[in-house]
């Protein structure tokens, strides 16, 4: 391909500028941020499971995973290239910004997708391929192509491809699938909607001019507080349902009640509140909400990551005084 | 003919360039010790049929 050919192509952005996309272009069609949550709670999952993975396989998985995460993400943003476009938080990506075809997104997150899928089964087992296929599939096909354009509840059903890289993970290193794993997924999955939907209550968004229903917009402020405060009771028992399968315990036990509690009790406080007043504090409590589902998750998660630990040093600790 | 002048679509060209040779290089290396590992722990036994 010559210089001038490339010049010539329809990669030339509004500005006039001729650009080719960069690498950190391509890196962020991989959605960084989405993917390190992928990789914590797929980390999670993999170490709390009953099987020990050898430490190179587990870093190849966790690393499939991570690019599988990012493949959707690229194919998210091919898809929803014309909606990035009106909204200012989205209107900067490589895409919209006429930095890269969207041909080029596609072809990348398809080639992505299918090599972390078959690595990820050649290096662990055909199920725990088959269950990134399936979340890959899941966010791309259900979530972006279908959902998010139609239903208010969008992100309710759409936040199960958010919430498997867990059972992904358990499913790396033992080859099936538990009833521990499925709660992670059941956490994540509930845990999903009020989070999103109190960011959209504070959150200055444009999705009305995408046209994409987000609750807030269809159902009105009242409303969505009260669908907050709905999943935020209906997560209890699923959040603290772990701490009585394989990969709980007391300390799991411990944060799980202590983060629900709040959790409900702030969401109990965003019902009693009304937008007005919302305004006159400039959102502190939609805003304190919102932080406290950001620790609510990476503590519950590591946690469970510190009864494996636990678990492992006292199981170091018993084989040794067997020994005597 | 190709002018000599650098510019700034030859920079990101070659800057994909070497991110397209790290990553499969690394790609390589992965494939090589997760089979060395597997080779270890005897999970490919099939092979020693032949």
């Amino acid at each position: 391909m010559t210089d001038a050919s490339i010049i010539d192509t329809a990669r030339e952005p509004v500005s006039g500028q001729p650009k080719e996309p960069s690498v950190r272009d391509y890196v962020s069609l991989l959605k960084p941020r989405v993917m390190s949550l992928s990789i914590f709670t797929a980390l999670v999952g993999m170490l709390c499971a009953p099987a020990s993975l050898n430490p190179v396989v587990g870093f190849a998985a966790i690393l499939c995973i991570a690019v599988g995460a990012g493949a959707s993400g690229a194919l998210n943003m091919w898809w929803d290239a014309d909606i990035d476009a009106k909204m200012r938080r989205t209107a900067g990506r490589p895409i919209p910004d006429g930095r890269m075809a969207a041909g080029e997104a596609l072809a990348f997150g398809l080639a992505l997708s299918v090599l972390s899928v078959m690595m990820l089964a050649v290096f662990t087992n055909p199920l725990a391929g088959g269950l990134l296929a399936f979340t890959i599939f899941f966010y791309v096909v259900i979530y972006s192509m279908w959902l998010k354009r139609s239903t208010p509840q969008n992100i309710v059903i759409g936040g199960l491809a958010g919430a498997l890289p867990p059972l992904v993970g358990w499913a790396a290193a033992t080859g099936s699938v538990g009833i521990a794993p499925l709660l992670m997924v059941g956490l994540i999955f509930m845990w999903t909607p009020p989070h999103f939907w109190a960011l959209a209550l504070f959150a200055e968004t444009d999705y009305e001019k995408a046209d994409v229903p987000m609750l807030p917009n269809v159902a009105g402020d009242a409303e969505t507080r009260r669908q907050i405060l709905i999943y935020a009771l209906l997560l209890a028992p699923v959040a603290i349902a772990p701490a009585f399968t394989v990969a709980g315990g007391p300390l799991y036990l411990a944060v799980a009640l202590y983060f629900n509690a709040r959790f409900a009790a702030g969401a109990w406080r965003l019902r009693r509140r009304d937008e007005a007043q919302a305004k006159a504090d400039k959102y502190a409590a939609e805003k304190a909400f919102f932080r406290l589902s950001l620790h609510f998750l990476f503590w519950s998660f590591a946690a469970l990551l510190g009864e494996a630990a636990l678990r492992a040093a006292l199981g170091d600790y018993a084989a040794a005084m067997q020994l005597f | 003919m190709i002018p000599k002048e650098e510019h700034e679509l030859h920079r990101r060209r070659r800057g994909r360039n070497f991110a397209l040779g790290g990553a499969l290089l690394a790609f390589v290396l992965l494939v090589f010790a997760v089979t060395i590992v597997k080779l270890s722990e005897g999970q490919i036994g099939s092979l020693q049929g032949y």
